[in-house]
């Protein structure tokens, strides 16, 4: 625990300093709290029957958010674990002996992880088809999740993988195991398993990502959320958009914060794992937890 | 299936923790839908566009639906409005029922990429005949002329009549899109807002971040007829937008198809029928002459 | 090419503002993102709580749905900021510095607790251990993973296109639409846009990186 290094162990008088510093604290932010929930009150925002929508199955929109949700879910998971293969077979390629291997592998991966993510779904949906193959909305934005991330995770597992203790693949070559035996049954197996915290916490960020899926009329969460404002503004004025974006917005926070826990718990169950000892923190460097960005693409 | 179970408790669930049902629910359990749209026995030229379309058993059409009137999801996520009527029209006239109609959202930067992949056979959404689409796909129809108009708050309290008020005032539009390069090009004393979608210029004008939106009158009258104590037509189009329907090149067959069901339509009242039933239902307005169309 | 040269000036206005965006929500997010930090090592839980709940719920969120906020919700409790510009530099400094606070915090993790042991010992408080021993050290180490999310955030500013503002990408798609023969032109020149911003840091950050680097 860092925190404690940082300061001494508060005495009585410290203590009661802290405490009426916190009350005060906790009182102004209710109070900003309130203030803001007023205003909402008087602008009409915190009307039940505006909220109802939300759980109103007779105009679909529980139906249709949860349907969107679970689409989410679906090509989140299926990016995710074509982009855990394949960024394994990057991070070996990358870690190889033959240059002719790991200098394409090198680029592959620096071209993926530079090119924003929005160009490479718009590219796999609007250029496949072009040389014969055909790829639906799902496909355009699972392929374009899975070529990013692959890039990124590569990093991440080729990491994992250098972490491994060196006595592992000692005792492999020992053995007679040739490189990529060591690789595939010794090396990558505890690399994958080390960082499984980690790859759990990058499905947060496919899921932030996702929501691009807009520029190919996937109707992710977002999008849905969008289209049911359009409409519902459409009949009823602008009195249910609040209700419906901060609706959608707490099922990516609730969702995502759902699966961080998760993978604080993974990874402290694999940390109390001997043969996993050592393992490193389920924390994903924080340029890669903001995604894969925007980028520069005909957004219309 | 098990989400409409979910939703259920969750509605119940709802409708405890607010303590009422919401106005939209109450509306959509008065309304009951009925749909109209004979479908009948047609035989094609083995080898033409319409033989494998049939073939296929499905007609894949991009549409807009984001669009009150013309192209618009409801609730459920399924487009209505006078381009997905249009499609209805082609449809039973190739001997296909709706149910046999896939709509694909298009929105107006992968309409040409849509029709140049094969990716729909059809886009017919709210999509201006202009010579430079003209390069890369084709178009049947017109099937209606719009024109590009200004919408205001209600009450007009920049007394905005046409575009040469907008000198000084604050415009919002589409990034990229013809009205935008119109004003930016002919009226560039007026100060333009440019976002990613008309819904949100909509909104800017509800909460009084610009002084008007310019795009199609028909778009706007949407927005209008949802909205009628915020926003308010100026009514005074300025230019003239003719809505054909997009193909892909080279499809002369499907195109004098189309043009041929369009025409009939036009004659026999059915067009008529479908704007009352869609755009003249949420703007009160009789079906307007129909245009006349092109075979290029 | 000429057709560059027609449209140079908007290519570089727009280039500004996208560099622009970038300084100054990465300036503000730099500020707010060290003082969130300060906060979730600081000895009052009142201060560590409110500083955990803001980092979840901003990286949990996409960058999208905090714009719609700013942009669209923010009216509801009447208030309103002076131009969208300032939206979207609020957005993106608001949601990034989520990102700073979690780099900083890491960093402040690997300063050897001796630090702070021998600056306590020296009778330095938490404010004066945090600002004059741990966090000069701390952005030693944290140098990569800030220029990382400084690149990041220099991508992400192409999400204020949607929210009008006229920025590089705003400007692919006026310029894709109005010629969509030279596509792959504006295409490229808006690419190098955002290359000559990204490259350069990627190159200076590795440059500071080894100049700061602290043998251990």
């Amino acid at each position: 625990m860092t925190a404690s290094v940082l300061f001494d162990v508060p005495g009585p008088a410290a203590r009661r300093r802290q405490r009426l510093g916190s009350v005060l604290g906790t009182l102004l932010v209710l109070l900003l709290i309130g203030l803001a929930l007023w205003r909402l009150g008087v602008n009409g925002q915190l009307d039940p029957a505006r909220w109802a929508i939300l759980f109103d199955t007779r105009v679909n929109v529980p139906q249709r958010l949860l349907e969107a949700l679970v689409d989410t879910l679906q090509v989140a998971a299926v990016g995710m674990v074509a982009a855990t293969l394949l960024g394994a077979l990057l991070a070996v390629g990358r870690l190889s002996d033959h240059a002719w291997v790991r200098l394409p592998v090198a680029a592959t991966i620096e071209f993926f992880r530079a090119v924003p993510l929005l160009v490479l779904i718009l590219f796999c949906f609007l250029f496949l088809p072009q040389v014969g193959i055909s790829i639906s909305a799902f496909g355009a934005l699972a392929l374009g999740l899975t070529l990013y991330n692959m890039a990124v995770l590569a990093e991440i597992i080729r990491a994992g993988i250098l972490s491994v203790d060196r006595g592992q693949s000692e005792a492999a070559y020992a053995l007679g195991m040739r490189k990529w035996q060591v690789m595939s049954f010794v090396l990558v197996p505890q690399a994958v398993r080390r960082m499984l915290p980690v790859l759990i916490a990058q499905l947060v960020v496919l899921l932030k990502d996702s929501s691009l899926g807009f520029i190919v009329g996937y109707m992710e969460l977002l999008r849905t959320a969008r289209s049911l404002v359009e409409t519902l503004n459409f009949e009823f004025g602008g009195i249910y958009t609040f209700p419906l974006y901060v609706g959608a917005g707490l099922m990516y926070i609730i969702v995502n914060v759902l699966l961080s826990w998760l993978a604080r718990y993974v990874e402290k169950r694999t940390r109390r794992d001997t043969k996993a000892a050592a393992t490193t923190e389920a924390e994903l460097p924080a340029d890669v937890q903001m995604g894969g960005g925007g980028g520069a693409v005909p957004v219309r | 299936m098990r989400i409409t179970r979910y939703a259920a408790t969750l509605a119940a669930f709802g409708v405890v923790l607010t303590g009422c049902a919401s106005e939209a629910g109450n509306q959509a359990q008065q309304e009951a839908e009925e749909t109209t749209a004979e479908v009948e026995e047609v035989e094609f030229e083995p080898g033409s566009t319409m033989a494998e379309i049939v073939e296929a058993g499905e007609l894949r059409v991009g549409t807009k639906i984001d669009q009150p009137g013309f192209g618009l999801a409801n609730t459920a996520g399924d487009p209505e409005g006078f381009d997905v009527e249009m499609a209805k029209f082609i449809a039973a006239k190739m001997g296909l029922t709706e149910d046999q109609i896939t709509f694909t959202e298009t929105v107006s930067a992968n309409r040409e990429p849509f029709l140049q992949n094969g990716q729909v056979d059809m886009v017919v959404a709210t999509y201006t005949i202009n010579d430079t689409r003209k390069q890369v796909v084709d178009f049947a129809g017109p099937y209606y002329e719009a024109g590009q108009d200004i919408m205001v708050a209600a009450g007009n309290p920049e007394k905005i009549e046409g575009p040469e008020d907008l000198a000084g005032k604050s415009v919002c539009s589409v990034e990229g899109s013809t009205p935008a390069e119109n004003i930016r090009t002919n009226y560039p004393e007026a100060e333009l807002v440019l976002y990613d979608a008309y819904s949100k210029c909509a909104d800017d004008l509800r909460n009084g971040n610009v002084d008007a939106v310019t795009t199609d009158n028909v778009i706007l009258t949407g927005f209008v007829a949802g909205d009628p104590e915020a926003f308010e037509l100026v009514g005074n189009p300025f230019t003239k937008e003719p809505y054909g329907i997009g193909l892909p090149k080279g499809q002369d067959d499907f195109r004098d198809f189309i043009n041929d069901v369009l025409e009939e339509s036009f004659e026999d009242g059915t067009w008529a029928e479908a704007w009352d039933k869609t755009a003249g239902a949420i703007t009160n307005t009789e079906a307007p002459e129909p245009p006349k169309v092109d075979r290029y | 090419m000429s057709f560059l040269a027609d449209n140079f000036t908007l290519l570089r206005d727009a280039f500004l503002t996208t560099l622009s965006l970038a300084v100054v929500s990465g300036v503000l997010a730099l500020l707010l993102g060290t003082i969130l930090a300060a906060m979730r090592v600081s000895p009052i839980p009142a201060l560590r709580a409110l500083a955990t709940f803001y980092v979840e719920v901003f990286r949990n969120t996409p960058l999208t749905v905090v714009f719609f906020f700013l942009a669209f919700g923010l009216v509801y409790v009447d208030l309103q900021f002076p131009s969208r510009f300032i939206t979207a530099v609020t957005a993106l400094a608001l949601y990034t510095a989520a990102f700073v606070c979690e780099a900083v915090r890491s960093g402040i993790n690997s300063v050897p607790p001796g630090q702070a042991e021998a600056a306590r010992a020296l009778g330095l408080d938490f404010r004066q251990t945090l600002t004059t021993v741990v966090l000069p050290q701390a952005f030693r180490t944290v140098v990569p993973p800030l220029g990382n999310v400084w690149i990041a955030l220099a991508k992400n500013t192409s999400i204020a296109a949607g929210f009008a503002v006229t920025d590089l990408t705003a400007v692919l798609q006026r310029l894709a639409n109005a010629s969509a023969d030279q596509l792959a032109l504006v295409f490229v020149a808006v690419v190098v846009g955002y290359l000559m911003i990204t490259l350069p840091s990627a190159w200076g950050i590795r440059v500071l990186e080894r100049r700061l680097a602290i043998v251990r």
